[in-house]
């Protein structure tokens, strides 16, 4: 997950509390022990991530079972 | 099968199978593993293999003496010498070079041992030479039997042990002893009284038929010395040397010579080979009889082997037969997968998606219970730490809600302060039906005539197949502890699962199968001239016949016909719940599912909640034995409660039934619980889908409105907000409708996102 662009701009999404645009950022995951960086979209300002459907249900997935394997 | 049959187990259906793609190196290769004089064996063998081949049932036998030549003339010169262990320092002496004294140097001198020969002629080979040249050409013989001088075996030939003496009439035998530390006699068909062994009426020597051990210790005795000479057959006399061998080893070793040597030498198998539908075709002839069988010839002859595998259980078992290999190689592989350390486990899914329904082990002649080896290897992965977690996840989860507050539940019938009995109906039936687990309640308090409590749970069943011993122990102390706060009451079942659970794991606690206690009531709603069914039975009581004929004697008094399908009561397959195959391979489950319902057209009684509902959900006509008994016989298909229905069922009848029965006054339900959704159909059916549970959802958009922390879309205004209240963080795109929430969209992922800091 780390190298790629893991976002597809999803400019129809705001921050709902914050009120501001989103922006792709540096973000840790962790599954099952290993943590590695993701580019995702988050808000600058309360820093809330953005996990959009595709992601979740595909890359996502797709790792965590190749970790649970492993 | 073949192999059984052949003295020394030549992998014959190997030889054909690598024969016939044309691999006559692999092929010979297979026949040396066994076979120490590949060359002589191939012309002269008496084949009882071939008796045991099953093609004789669709037209010839395979050639098989015929395809080992083949084997031996195109296979080429061998690339590996045999591998020799290191030399000891004990001494063997063979008394006779023939072919079963060449066995023992043969295994003995590859062990390492030193081997002296003892040939009372000037060449080996003893009757080998009697053989006519044209079958058995001289060149033939002095290769193969150059795979044992070239061990650096001994040979001392014109040396007559038997008939020289040291002085005329000295113990020949006692002097060899003193010089060697085991004695082999293998000096062929002469009866010759002059050795101090015992024998029998006819001269022969007396040997034990197992260990080849002589009545004098460490002297054993094989191949044309015990038989009379008509009997002779070469395989044999290597089958004897061969398990001498074996025996001359543990007596060197001084280790027990019994112990475990079952099936050495010809058997017959209790393997079955299904031989329908396969077209019968004869030999293929040789072109030329004297040189054997061309190159194509052969392979063509390979060809016809049908490469014999008792495939019952593959053929009833929807999940073996998906991963399209034979038991023993899916053994094979489970093993390896516990095995690796690093690296990724391609059998893990293979492994989970077993349903441990036994019924291979039921229809398998060898009894081979794939269900206990992959339970057993879940179990280890556990331990190992290496068990997917998302495999079981949801139904660990699903249990522990039944465990909870939520669900569970221990009283004395109201009223009293004693149980007779308890009524447990497990954690499905209340899910899928809880109407009824009321009205049985009801029941057993009028019929039984005694106190009957009422125990809400589940059984821990999921726990154990997952491998979690640890929540499956916790799950049954939880369930003793209860049941000992009531005294310990009989308890009356009605879920397969529970039943099952019960019976291993509980022994002391009294069951009662539900449906042993209706057969002897009367049926409140007898249907005159009700249809015809089939009844499918549970796996988890696949054993339990009693239980079963009970179940038939309802539905027949109740007024249907039982139409029974090809695999039921001991031989009954899985609906796919079983072992949380549903959970852990759903693409295979739906398979599973659709080949059990597809086995009958008639419609189903079953007398599990979940089979039901598995099967209703595929548009199955199906009804539990309880709805039948309570007069619901709509047959038309009505899908069963969704994953949140089933948690509302559950935890709506705790509520009712402490209110109505017990008057207790009831906790206030958390706040998340008051949140209203609007869900369509659609939606509803993606969330089940996905196993996203209305409670989640609910959960979610508390959080989100309480925190404010959510996201907006421009467009739609629709707000979408995370929360992870276990393992898995659920995201729930929404809009609010007046008090409501409608739902737009719901996923969820298990991979942690880390919090980020403002
Ligand atoms: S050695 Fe003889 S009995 Fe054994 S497989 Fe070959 S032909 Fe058959
Ligand atoms: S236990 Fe059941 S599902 Fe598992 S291999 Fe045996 S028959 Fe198939
Ligand atoms: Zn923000």
């Amino acid at each position: 997950m780390s190298d790629e662009a893991n976002w597809v701009a999803h400019p129809e999404w705001q921050c709902g509390k914050c009120n501001v645009a989103l922006v792709v950022r540096q973000v840790n995951v962790e599954y099952l022990g290993n943590a590695f960086p993701a580019n995702l979209l988050k808000c600058p300002q309360c820093g809330n991530v953005f996990i959009p459907e595709e992601l979740a249900l595909g890359k996502m997935v797709e790792v965590e079972k190749s970790l649970e394997d492993k | 099968m073949c192999q059984a049959a052949c003295p020394i187990h030549v992998d014959a259906r190997g030889i054909a199978r690598e024969m016939a793609k044309g691999d006559s190196a692999a092929a010979l290769a297979l026949l040396r593993k066994t076979l120490p004089f590949p060359g002589i064996i191939s012309r002269i063998c008496d084949s009882p293999c071939q008796r045991a081949c099953k093609r004789n049932e669709i037209g010839d036998t395979i050639a098989i003496n015929a395809l080992e030549r083949a084997c031996v003339n195109y296979g080429g010169e061998p690339t590996d010498k045999p591998r020799v262990l290191p030399k000891k320092s004990k001494r063997v002496a063979i008394v006779g070079g023939g072919i079963s004294g060449l066995t023992v140097a043969y295994d003995l001198g590859r062990k390492g041992y030193g081997v002296v020969i003892f040939e009372a002629s000037d060449k080996l080979g003893g009757n080998l030479w009697q053989i006519s040249r044209d079958e058995l050409p001289a060149e033939i013989i002095r290769a193969d039997i150059a795979n044992v001088t070239n061990l650096g075996v001994e040979v001392r030939y014109n040396s007559l042990v038997n008939r020289l003496g040291l002085n005329g009439s000295s113990p020949k035998l006692a002097a060899l002893r003193n010089e060697f530390d085991a004695i082999y006699l293998a000096f062929g068909a002469h009866t010759d009284d002059s050795f101090e062994v015992e024998r029998d009426a006819n001269g022969k020597i007396k040997v034990d038929p197992v260990t080849f051990a002589t009545s004098m210790d460490g002297v054993f005795a094989g191949g044309g010395v015990l038989w009379s000479v008509d009997l002779r057959s070469s395989i044999q006399s290597i089958s004897e040397g061969r398990r001498a061998g074996i025996s001359l080893d543990r007596y060197l070793q001084r280790v027990s010579l019994t112990a475990s040597r079952v099936n050495e030498g010809a058997y017959t198998t209790r393997l079955f080979t299904n031989t329908q539908g396969i077209a019968s075709s004869s030999m293929i002839e040789m072109d030329d009889p004297v040189d054997g069988y061309e190159r194509d010839e052969a392979i063509a002859e390979a060809q016809r082997c049908i490469q014999c595998e008792c495939m019952e259980c593959v053929k009833d078992c929807e999940y073996l037969r998906a991963y399209e290999r034979y038991p023993r190689k899916y053994i094979r592989e489970i093993y390896n997968n516990l095995a690796i350390v690093k690296g990724t486990r391609y059998a893990n899914q293979f492994i989970n998606s077993c349903s441990l329904c036994g019924q291979c082990a039921a229809v398998c002649p060898e009894h081979l219970d794939m269900g206990e080896v992959n339970q057993n290897a879940r179990r280890e992965m556990v331990k190992q730490n290496r068990m997917p977690v998302s495999a079981h996840d949801f139904a660990l989860r699903d249990m522990e809600f039944s465990n909870s507050d939520k669900f569970a539940i221990a009283r004395h019938q109201p009223g009293t302060t004693t149980s007779e009995y308890i009524f447990f109906p497990g954690c499905q039936l209340a899910a899928s039906s809880p109407a009824n687990v009321e009205r049985v309640y009801a029941d057993l308090r009028a019929r039984l005539n005694a106190n009957v409590g009422l125990m809400l749970g589940c059984c821990g069943a999921p726990a154990e197949w997952a491998g979690r011993d640890d929540l499956f122990q916790a799950s049954l102390a939880q369930w003793n502890e209860q049941h000992a706060a009531l005294g310990k009451p009989k308890v009356v079942l009605a879920c397969s699962s529970c039943y099952r659970t019960f019976k291993k794991y509980l022994p002391d606690v009294e069951i009662i199968s539900l449906w042993n206690l209706f057969e002897a009531w009367q049926l409140p709603n007898v249907q005159p001239n009700a249809r015809t069914i089939a009844i499918h039975d549970s796996c988890s009581t696949r054993h339990e016949s009693q239980m079963q004929d009970s179940v038939r004697n309802i539905v027949n008094r109740l007024g249907y016909k039982i139409e029974e399908l090809a695999l039921s009561r001991d031989k009954t397959a899985c609906c796919s719940y079983g072992g949380v195959m549903w959970l852990a391979n759903r693409d295979l489950a739906e398979k599973v599912v659709q080949r059990r319902i597809a086995e009958s057209e008639f419609a189903y009684v079953t007398y599990c909640a979940m089979c039901r509902d598995f099967f209703a959900a595929r548009g199955k006509p199906t009804r539990h034995l309880l709805d039948l008994i309570y007069g619901d016989d709509n047959w038309t298909t009505q899908r069963g409660p969704d994953f949140s229905q089933r948690h509302e069922n559950r935890a709506r009848l705790k509520r009712k039934m402490l209110k109505e029965i017990w008057s207790e006054p009831l906790d206030d339900p958390a706040e998340y619980e008051s949140i209203q959704l609007k869900i369509s159909d659609a939606m509803r059916e993606r969330l089940d889908h996905r196993l996203i549970l209305v409670e989640d959802i609910q959960r979610v958009i508390a959080h989100a409105e309480k925190t404010g922390r959510k996201f907006l879309n421009r467009d739609t205004g629709h707000w979408l907000a995370s929360l992870k209240p276990n393992a898995v963080t659920y995201w729930v795109e929404y809009s609010a409708q007046g008090e409501a929430f409608e739902i737009h969209n719901a996923y969820s992922h298990r991979m942690y996102v880390e919090e980020q800091p403002q």
